[in-house]
């Protein structure tokens, strides 16, 4: 008699047995991050909601911290990170919101495509946001702050920093995505791991806008890069178990 | 071997139990209901053969290809309608099906969405959100999507759930069309009058094991009715 055909699935996920060519992946990358502004362009929720949070704290720290002009300069880096991450950690919520009403999320898994393009398609799209987000947030410092926030370095650091919190953010966005309480796991999860990306890029700021020179914030900057680096890679390898149930 | 095939299948989500040694086999082109009280794990079925869920043991293999390692190339093949759209409300059901169309890597896909439109009778509004359907219009538009790519197999999680009569009767010649298009159609229901007339075989599954399978054409209403009741006891 045959063998019974009884096994064990060891694998914690099915396979993906075929993989896309280059151009078919970023294709679906690209219809990802298509649909997602194309759904924000209509609702406007996600963008009125970062742009009208990202005023108030902006305007409660400026007018709760009625301070001299050099303890102001001292505080704006940090009121200035306290709102980005506030503004796109309310936006990390968000990544997953389209997908909720009609389970939508399975239909693109339901789909013949690399699981990791969603990640990376989810991904850009929520730094995107967040990126015209800080496009807001900046002048607004520069006018309420009097800080000269438009050197290369500065922004470069703020992409970089925003870039590695949006990615972790995606990543464990996906895992609370199947909680029930959502809007609260986020932060809980989010937290903790971002706290090197913050405490890094918060300092670089320091650093750039008080005009020290390479050598005084070098480590915190290759921090940065560092972390994105890893979490581009821990992003890659574990978003296909993540994602499925 | 068949199309669907379902080999010692058990499925648990902790301690509870859902399906237990499930063995099932569905031939190439046939229509076969299953049909069961809720809580009897169709649905988690479905969604095993789906590749949505992985069972805890045994082998699901469809047109030959098994799940565990060939699952990528099942989804090409495979066309699922479940209790949920899967749709996105601020878009269009034009916009919807071209998002799927880039998904399955359609190729000619204006044709073809027009085609499946034109299938479900919703050409004329097409340019339209799809928050602003009702549950029909959703339900039919989310059975385009399902046949958007001519998949071979189609799977439906009790597709007639909140249609009106009009929608229903829509609903079942869009399934008979599938079927006496050779395709292989899965229909999980409740309602056994509707799964005799429309399907080659049905299916009893209770308490996440299969109790009864038959040919339709082998058994009357009554008669299969009262086997129902005998193993259910509904």
């Amino acid at each position: 008699m045959m063998n019974s055909p009884v096994s064990t699935m060891k694998s914690p996920m099915y396979n993906n047995d075929k993989n896309p060519t280059t151009g078919q992946y970023w294709r679906i990358v690209r219809t990802i991050i298509w649909k997602d502004i194309n759904i924000e362009m209509r609702k406007k929720t996600l963008i009125s909601a970062l742009f009208i949070f990202s005023v108030m704290v902006t305007l409660i720290f400026t007018f709760a911290l009625d301070l001299d002009k050099s303890t102001r300069d001292n505080v704006a880096v940090g009121v200035l990170w306290v709102t980005f991450v506030f503004a796109s950690t309310l936006g990390l919520n968000q990544t997953f919101a389209n997908e909720k009403n009609h389970r939508s999320l399975e239909g693109m898994l339901l789909s013949p495509i690399d699981y990791t393009a969603i990640f990376v398609g989810k991904f850009i799209s929520t730094y995107i946001f967040v990126i015209i987000i800080e496009i807001i947030i900046i002048p607004m410092f520069y006018i309420l702050y009097g800080i000269q926030l438009f050197s290369p370095l500065f922004l470069l650091i703020v992409l970089l920093g925003s870039f590695g919190y949006t990615l972790v953010g995606t990543l464990l966005t996906s895992i609370a995505i199947r909680t029930q309480v959502r809007e609260i796991m986020l932060p809980i999860l989010l937290f903790p791991v971002s706290m090197p990306i913050i405490i890094a890029s918060v300092q670089c700021s320091n650093a750039i806008l008080s005009g020290a020179n390479w050598g005084q914030f070098s480590n915190a900057f290759n921090l940065v890069i560092v972390y994105d680096i890893i979490f581009i890679g821990v992003a890659i390898m574990t978003f296909d178990h993540l994602i499925q149930e | 071997m068949g199309m669907i095939n379902v080999k010692s299948v058990s499925k648990s989500f902790g301690m509870k139990e859902v399906l237990r040694d499930i063995n099932l086999d569905i031939e190439p082109g046939e229509f076969t209901a299953i049909v069961g009280p809720n809580g009897s794990g169709k649905s988690t079925l479905l969604r095993i053969i789906s590749t949505l869920l992985r069972p805890n043991s045994g082998q699901v293999t469809v047109a030959g290809l098994d799940l565990n390692t060939k699952a990528h190339t099942v989804r090409q093949i495979l066309g699922v309608v479940s209790h949920h759209t899967l749709l996105y409300d601020n878009l269009t059901a034009y916009e919807n099906l071209l998002f799927y169309a880039h998904l399955y890597s359609i190729t000619d896909y204006a044709t073809r969405i027009n085609m499946v439109l034109d299938k479900v009778n919703l050409t004329d509004s097409k340019d339209t959100l799809v928050r602003t359907y009702s549950h029909g219009m959703q339900q039919r538009l989310s059975i385009a999507r399902a046949i958007l790519h001519n998949p071979r197999v189609i799977l439906f999680d009790e597709p007639h759930t909140g249609l009106d009569q009009t929608n229903s009767i829509i609903l079942d010649k869009i399934l008979q069309s599938r079927s006496a298009a050779g395709n292989t159609v899965m229909l999980i229901t409740h309602d056994i009058k509707h799964a005799l007339a429309l399907c080659d075989k049905i299916v009893v599954l209770h308490k996440g094991k299969v109790e009864y399978q038959e040919r339709t054409t082998q058994i009357s209403y009554d008669e299969f009715a009262s086997k129902y009741h005998e193993i259910t006891n509904v």
